[in-house]
């Protein structure tokens, strides 16, 4: 048992949120630390990531508006 | 007859708005470069909430949230996923490169980027087929968490009207212009969605005492789980299954993996990728598509483990959600809302599940449509040459996918909605990731990986819902007609979902034969990864 991982030993009692299941209360957890990562990643690279346009690009949205206005 | 009234009304002021948006929306992006030329881009809120109202829908809402009624809250470990890999890799990862790629190429739709990736004919009419064969079952499943909605709201309407009833709405959606994708459309529909579940959070937990109150409340109904769900691994609604049960198989691996994973080969949300102007764009909208599934799928799958705290201790019912759904779990969402939130709430949870619903069902048709129309005969049949007739058969692709799942709606059984999306999200990992991710990524992969790769991805997962999954297998009945039993595997692997041993036997396949083949010239992978 002593091998185990954390989540898998029945006899550890970690209740958090009103959760006594280390892996229901973990997945909570990383559900609100995944999101905070978006916002935070978000943020610090709210100015990064410009890019030129090239001509492959307005080609593309040019084919793109024609398609759509065939349909 | 009153509510029935005052519902329609409110439904018909929220098409109007709609269709004007819709309407908007269009003359704004009339000049066709005005976007990328003149320095205008989406909003990063808009093009976040856009994505996200395509991605969830009824069927995450409430297919998934009876889902966690039943299982209990083990599922926000695919809310976990829905962030992690939904979010954070899809455009992180796989986002940037797909635009990049796509744009290089000229390629419009998912088949057709894979298609000229790979220079290959066959893999873009292939991979169209695929979509347009199988995308219905998870167009049904939206269209069934809408329908048992109204159903449950309206005592005088039965399933099937609301079936129908739901079907014209999205039919007035499409002829409205539903079809065009716009962007704000779908913010306004994202913008309901987040509202209408975060009042619904809100109020659950407000009246369950506050989280951990609720919980608590929750852990202590253990006694109550049925005991042939006992000695199926449930150890109560707090708790994962036991390992190695076949509940666990089933939450893990066909709910937790299936949908998890399969997101990144959805095709109809990798083509949002190529409508940003650039890289800036994705990485904003990270920030609010993080927030947005967390609102989303995390209060669906909260909520839905939390209805069991509220129907046991309600003295009309007394009883767990699965039993007052009386076996559907399709109908948990539905009667919860309906019994246990105020009136005004209903109405804005229903327009909050129709903007879910609508938003994906349009995205869907159209990905149908586009499948046979643009990947199948214009390519197969007419050799790339776009005429009329690629256009006609589109819009008679659209209409025979309407109809389709329509059909399917009618016919498909009870607590099918999470199971058809799981399938569809499962067979588009098994067949597309693989060379999808190897396209962006490896330049050393072959036009014979790619194809050897989907046919063992598509081909494994057929055969193995055929004859070895039971509860596909023994519902489709082959298996029983060809040998007499319902499944030809023991246990665990009849509830092994394939996604687990197709992923990877299609990874491994690409690998090999991608090794042995001949490699892609190397000035065609340089257009693909020009400036990428």
């Amino acid at each position: 048992m002593a091998g185990l991982p954390f989540f898998l030993r029945k006899e550890v009692s970690m209740a958090f949120l009103g959760i006594d299941d280390p892996a229901i209360w973990s997945a909570y957890v990383l559900c609100i630390v995944s999101a905070v990562f978006c916002v935070v990643y978000g943020i610090l690279n709210w100015e990064k990531g410009d890019e030129a346009v090239y001509p492959e690009d307005i080609k593309w949205v040019k084919d793109e508006k024609i398609a759509e206005e065939d349909l | 007859m009153n509510s029935v009234l005052y519902l329609s009304l409110i439904v018909i002021v929220y098409l109007f708005v709609i269709a004007y948006l819709g309407y908007y929306g269009y003359r704004r992006t009339k000049n066709t470069l005005d976007y990328l030329v003149a320095g205008r881009s989406v909003h990063p809120f808009i093009m976040a909430v856009s994505y996200g109202a395509t991605f969830i829908s009824t069927s995450a809402i409430v297919g998934f949230g009876g889902a966690a009624a039943f299982f209990g809250m083990g599922l926000l470990w695919l809310t976990f996923l829905n962030i992690a890999v939904g979010i954070i890799i899809a455009f992180l990862v796989f986002g940037k490169r797909t635009r990049k790629m796509g744009h290089n190429l000229d390629a419009h739709t998912f088949p057709e980027l894979l298609g000229k990736r790979f220079r290959s004919s066959f893999i873009q009419g292939f991979s169209g087929l695929v979509i347009f064969v199988f995308m219905p079952l998870y167009a049904a499943a939206v269209l069934i968490g809408a329908a048992r909605f109204i159903e449950t709201t309206f005592a005088a309407v039965d399933y099937n009207i609301a079936l129908l009833i739901y079907t014209l709405i999205i039919c007035a959606y499409v002829l409205a212009g539903g079809l065009k994708a716009v962007m704000y459309t779908d913010a306004l529909q994202g913008s309901i969605m987040f509202i209408g579940m975060a009042t619904l959070l809100i109020f659950t937990y407000a009246k369950l005492g506050g989280p951990v109150a609720a919980h608590q409340a929750l852990a202590g109904l253990v006694d109550k789980v049925p005991q042939k769900l006992v000695g199926l691994g449930h150890l109560g609604w707090t708790r994962m299954p036991a390992l190695g049960s076949s509940l666990w198989w089933n939450l893990v691996s066909t709910i937790v993996m299936g949908v998890g994973i399969g997101v990144l080969a959805q095709p109809q949300l990798a083509v949002r990728f190529m409508t940003v102007k650039s890289a800036k764009e994705i990485n904003r909208a990270v920030a609010v598509g993080g927030l947005f599934i967390l609102c989303m799928t995390g209060v669906a799958f909260v909520v839905g483990a939390l209805s069991n705290v509220y129907f046991v201790a309600h003295p009309q019912f007394g009883k767990i959600s699965l039993a007052v759904a009386e076996g559907n779990i399709d109908k948990i969402i539905p009667t919860y809302i309906n019994s246990a939130m105020p009136v005004w709430f209903v109405y804005l949870f229903m327009l909050t599940l129709l903007s879910a619903a609508m938003s994906t069902s349009s995205s869907q048709f159209h990905a149908m449509g586009a499948a046979i129309g643009r990947d199948v005969f214009e390519r197969i049949i007419f050799k790339g040459k776009h005429t009329p007739y690629s256009v006609a058969i589109t819009r008679f692709g659209i209409l025979a996918g309407v109809v389709v799942t329509v059909v399917l709606g009618y016919r498909l059984p009870g607590s099918i909605i999470a199971i058809a999306t799981a399938i569809f999200f499962g067979l588009c990992a098994s067949t597309f990731l693989p060379a999808y991710a190897g396209a962006l990524f490896w330049k050393g992969i072959t036009k014979a990986g790619a194809i050897a790769s989907m046919f063992t991805g598509f081909l494994g997962t057929c055969l193995w819902l055929l004859f070895v999954h039971q509860k596909e297998s023994e519902a489709l009945g082959l298996c029983n007609l060809l040998f007499g039993k319902p499944t030809l595997a023991n246990f665990p692997w009849t509830v092994v979902d394939p996604i687990v041993v197709m992923l990877p036997l299609s990874c491994v396949v690409m690998v090999l034969v991608s090794l042995m083949t001949k490699k892609v010239p190397g000035e065609h992978i340089n257009k693909c990864f020009k400036h990428v």
